[in-house]
């Protein structure tokens, strides 16, 4: 029997806030199977049933029920954020081994739904690029560049069997991100970079579209109060400030602030992955520091890391910053001066 | 009508049902065969009896006096003879009995002589003293003295008198039909309010969902003295520090009382209550009682006090099919009623009558996310998920330090938490914790002092024994022995024991719990219960 009150929020559920983050996705998703083929659709596949699988598996172990822990739809958020940081058309091993760092390692054996210190995707991310390097480089071409974009059923096979006959060379290329870093590195200027033709208006052609798509998701689910402004606008505001300073700086050697935010994980990092409830800060002033910390990492890691892109190694190293900012943010409790004591 | 309104943080919008019992007038009750009168029906000391089984009482004669302080009176609601006087099941979350007057009623409803106060020329603290031997206590739920906060202090004035008229809670709507029907009379009681507290300006807050309450109370009144003010419909608007802060910005300083902002709160039912004690000189003997939910005939009743909740809900047409059990007051704030047979008391503003439909069993609670909903709906700007794991973990230490005792248990965190965590029994389970761990450790303390003194006073007499014997001896050599130097060197000994006692004693002193009633040792049992069917559902 449990006290009042005896009434609740209607229809506010774990279940229904992750079906809105999923829903939050689409759009992405679908500019992504627009622009690069079907083949996210194989990942997305595999990475939901690897996930389920491993999920229910543990959970048996573990002797707790089913139902109510499958049916709240975190692990399917899970597996969607990782799905789509992911390189599509990798061989399923991969998808597999990522499922089982971020499902098994990186949540479970903490303990489960709400017990992670860390993003589990962002975990599983971090051990595969540091595992499997060449892979995770190997991105599906835009369809524009591609000799051959993969039909569905190509995908499935280029997934399983490696694809036979196909040389990897006619289907991928190396993300903007990585581009600008080999080509950085060679010492080519700014200007020269931004006209090849993986360059798009902003960012990558082609995954600057995408990333608008996620934005635009990213907006509904502040719309719908999933998630509040504060994590997203620091993120993005510590992206654009750690990259305008640099390019300030030296403009033929940096890129700028917009090309950071368009490229790479910026923005799903920013609506989707920093702003999981569970690993990231939780009161008001301490998102704001959390992901404009993340933010600044994200830049700093791309500009001088030896990883081209940054979104997952900043958060998972500002999730450790967690449990001491949200110590020293606490809100000021009503009728009390400050910091919430007498 | 143009003031500028405050937001607190947070708060909620569930779905009203005001007008299932808003749309009828008050009904009276038929005199009833028997009454069961607690004599804990205020915050503070129980009243102290007057009758025994077998003497006859008028209606409104005192059968209870105030007991201390923090206490009030008691009165029979009809004429008759008292059968019993005895423990009962009184409406408390605990369930458990209390001491009360049983009236077997003999039909007449013969009334004591009832003498209005002549309140502009009576001394005040002598209008207080009545006040106090006419019952009067808070009717909006909190039902402490109000004869304690009609007096201004030393000030002599009071900055702010507020009237509560939000009554925020869903389905009630005792004060808003009190408000429509009854607004001349609830403004005469004001007056008397203002008068004794010398208050410079007095606002009666509403919110905005009851516009005949506000159409009635701006009809009425006369002077343009008081104001009418609509607040917006959003729940706990009407808790006392909540709607000071909308109508004045201030906020009530934790463990201060409201006079130190220079603003008293009371109900607009307190005020009614007032104006028949004072202007008709009749004891506080009924209250509002809002029936609703799944009853045949939703509404409001003139209910007499100890009048049992069974006979209510009969009035009210009785409990229709499918009904799921009572609750005392709001789906947000109340309690279940464990027995029928329990009477209203002064505390009791609403009866409401459960269904599946309206309200369905708490879906199993799933872990919590951290996703800080329940954060930005809390009024106190807590930060409930963290008091929750801490409350879980039994880290009262933390609990404590996070403010837990600045909870108001509002119940919007539970209403909004979608992991459909019980919130707030966590919290009242932690509290009622804290607050017998701080009584044991008194406890403990007195003991040890007590330990201490003796060791010392069989000391101090061992010492006084060989210190005779050595006198004696001394006696025999020379008779000029420094007696009272010895004298004054042992009082300084006992002097300083006693303070150490009574400092550890001051230290300890619980901090944060003063606003927690006496009654809560009571509540410790049923808090237990829910805390184990609480852990059970937590997994």
């Amino acid at each position: 029997m449990n006290g009042s009150p005896y009434i609740l929020s209607e229809r506010n559920s774990v279940t229904v806030v992750m079906l809105k983050v999923l829903a939050a996705l689409v759009p992405g998703i679908i500019a992504h199977t627009w622009l690069f083929g079907p083949g996210i659709l194989v990942s997305l596949l595999l990475c939901g049933a690897f996930a389920i699988g491993f999920e229910a598996f543990i959970l048996l172990m573990r002797g707790i029920p089913l139902k109510p822990f499958l049916s709240d739809g975190s692990v399917l958020v899970t597996a969607a954020l990782l799905a789509l940081a992911l390189p599509t058309l990798a061989p399923w091993w991969l998808y597999l081994t990522g499922m089982f760092f971020a499902v098994v390692i990186a949540k479970q054996l903490y303990g489960g739904l709400g017990q992670n210190l860390f993003n589990p995707a962002m975990v599983a991310y971090a051990a595969l690029i540091v595992s499997f390097p060449v892979y995770m480089t190997q991105w599906a071409a835009p369809q524009y560049l591609a000799n051959h974009t993969p039909t569905l059923l190509e995908a499935f096979d280029l997934v399983f069997s490696g694809g036979g006959s196909i040389s990897p060379d006619a289907y991928t290329s190396a993300t903007v991100l990585d581009t600008w870093k080999t080509q950085a590195r060679l010492g080519k200027a700014v200007a020269e970079i931004r006209g090849l033709p993986i360059f798009g208006w902003a960012g990558g052609r082609g995954s600057e579209i995408v990333a608008l798509m996620y934005l635009g998701g990213g907006l509904l689910l502040l719309w719908n109060r999933v998630i509040t402004w504060h994590i997203p606008v620091a993120f993005l505001v510590g992206i654009a400030a750690t990259a305008g300073v640099l390019h300030g700086i030296e403009p033929t050697r940096h890129a700028d602030a917009l090309f950071h935010l368009l490229s790479g994980a910026a923005l799903l990092g920013a609506f989707f992955i920093a702003t999981d409830p569970v690993t990231a800060a939780s009161t008001p002033r301490g998102k704001l520091i959390y992901a404009a910390l993340a933010g600044f990492l994200t830049v700093i890691i791309r500009t001088f890391g030896g990883y081209p892109d940054g979104v997952a190694f900043a958060i998972l190293l500002t999730n450790v910053a967690v449990p001491f900012i949200d110590a020293y943010t606490q809100p000021r409790v009503f009728g009390h001066r400050n910091g919430g004591k007498t | 009508m143009n003031r500028k309104l405050y937001s607190f943080n947070g708060g909620i919008h569930p779905e009203g049902h005001k007008d299932v019992s808003s749309t009828t007038a008050i009904r009276s009750m038929p005199l009833l065969a028997r009454y069961v009168v607690p004599l804990r029906q205020h915050i503070g000391t129980p009243a102290r009896i007057l009758v025994r089984a077998g003497d006859t009482v008028l209606r409104g004669q005192p059968i209870a006096a105030a007991e201390g302080y923090v206490s009030t009176a008691v009165h029979a609601p009809t004429s008759g003879r008292v059968i019993a006087v005895e423990a009962r099941p009184v409406p408390h979350p605990s369930g458990l009995y209390d001491l009360c007057v049983v009236i077997e009623s003999d039909g007449l409803d013969q009334a004591a002589e009832f003498l209005p106060m002549d309140w502009k020329a009576l001394d005040p603290s002598a209008l207080r003293n009545r006040l106090r031997d006419a019952g009067l206590a808070g009717l909006g739920g909190a039902v402490f003295p109000s004869y304690i906060k009609l007096n201004p202090g030393a000030a002599r004035s009071l900055d702010t008198l507020i009237l509560n008229g939000a009554e925020c809670e869903p389905w009630i709507t005792c004060d808003d039909r009190l408000m429509r029907e009854r607004a001349g009379e609830i403004l005469q009681g004001v007056a008397v309010m203002r008068h004794m507290l010398g208050a410079r300006q007095v606002l009666i807050g509403i919110e905005d969902n009851k516009p005949e309450a506000l159409a009635a109370l701006r009809a009425a009144v006369v002077d343009g003295e008081v104001e009418i003010v609509a607040v917006p419909t959003v729940y706990p608007g009407g808790a006392g520090k909540q709607l000071t802060y909308t109508l004045t910005g201030r906020e009530n300083p934790a463990g201060a009382r409201s006079t130190d902002i220079g603003v008293q709160v009371f109900n607009v039912g307190t005020a009614h209550a007032l104006y028949r004690a004072v202007i008709l000189g009749e004891p506080l003997l009924s209250r509002i009682v809002t029936v609703t939910g799944h009853v045949a005939r939703p509404g409001n009743f003139e209910v007499r006090l100890g009048t049992p909740v069974r006979d209510l809900i009969d009035a009210a047409g009785g409990a229709l099919a499918g009904a799921s059990g009572e609750v005392v007051g709001g789906p947000m704030m109340g309690f279940d009623l464990e027995d029928r047979s329990a009477p209203i008391t002064k505390a009791v503003n609403c009866i409401l009558v459960k269904d599946r439909a309206h309200f369905p069993e708490r879906p199993p609670a799933l872990p919590c996310i951290r996703c800080g909903a329940c954060a930005r709906a809390c009024p106190a700007r807590l930060q409930p998920f963290e008091l929750y794991w801490f409350s879980r973990a039994k880290d009262f230490g933390k609990a404590q330090a996070y403010d837990l005792f600045d909870c108001i248990e509002c119940g919007c965190c539970s209403f909004v938490c979608p992991s459909h965590i019980p919130l707030v029994d966590f919290f009242r389970f932690a509290k009622s914790e804290i607050w017998e761990r701080e009584q044991h450790k008194s406890g403990a303390d007195q003991a040890r002092a007590r330990h201490e003194f003796k060791e010392f006073r069989l000391e101090r007499e061992k010492q006084e024994k060989s210190e005779k014997l050595a006198a004696k001896v001394a006696e025999n050599r020379a008779k000029d022995a420094p007696a009272d130097l010895q004298a004054q060197a042992k009082h300084a000994i006992l002097q300083a024991a006693m303070e150490r006692a009574m400092k550890t004693r001051e230290g300890i002193a619980p901090r944060n719990t003063e606003h927690l009633p006496p009654a809560v040792e009571q509540e410790i049992a049923a808090i237990e219960a829910r805390r184990h069917a609480a852990e059970a559902t937590d997994h």
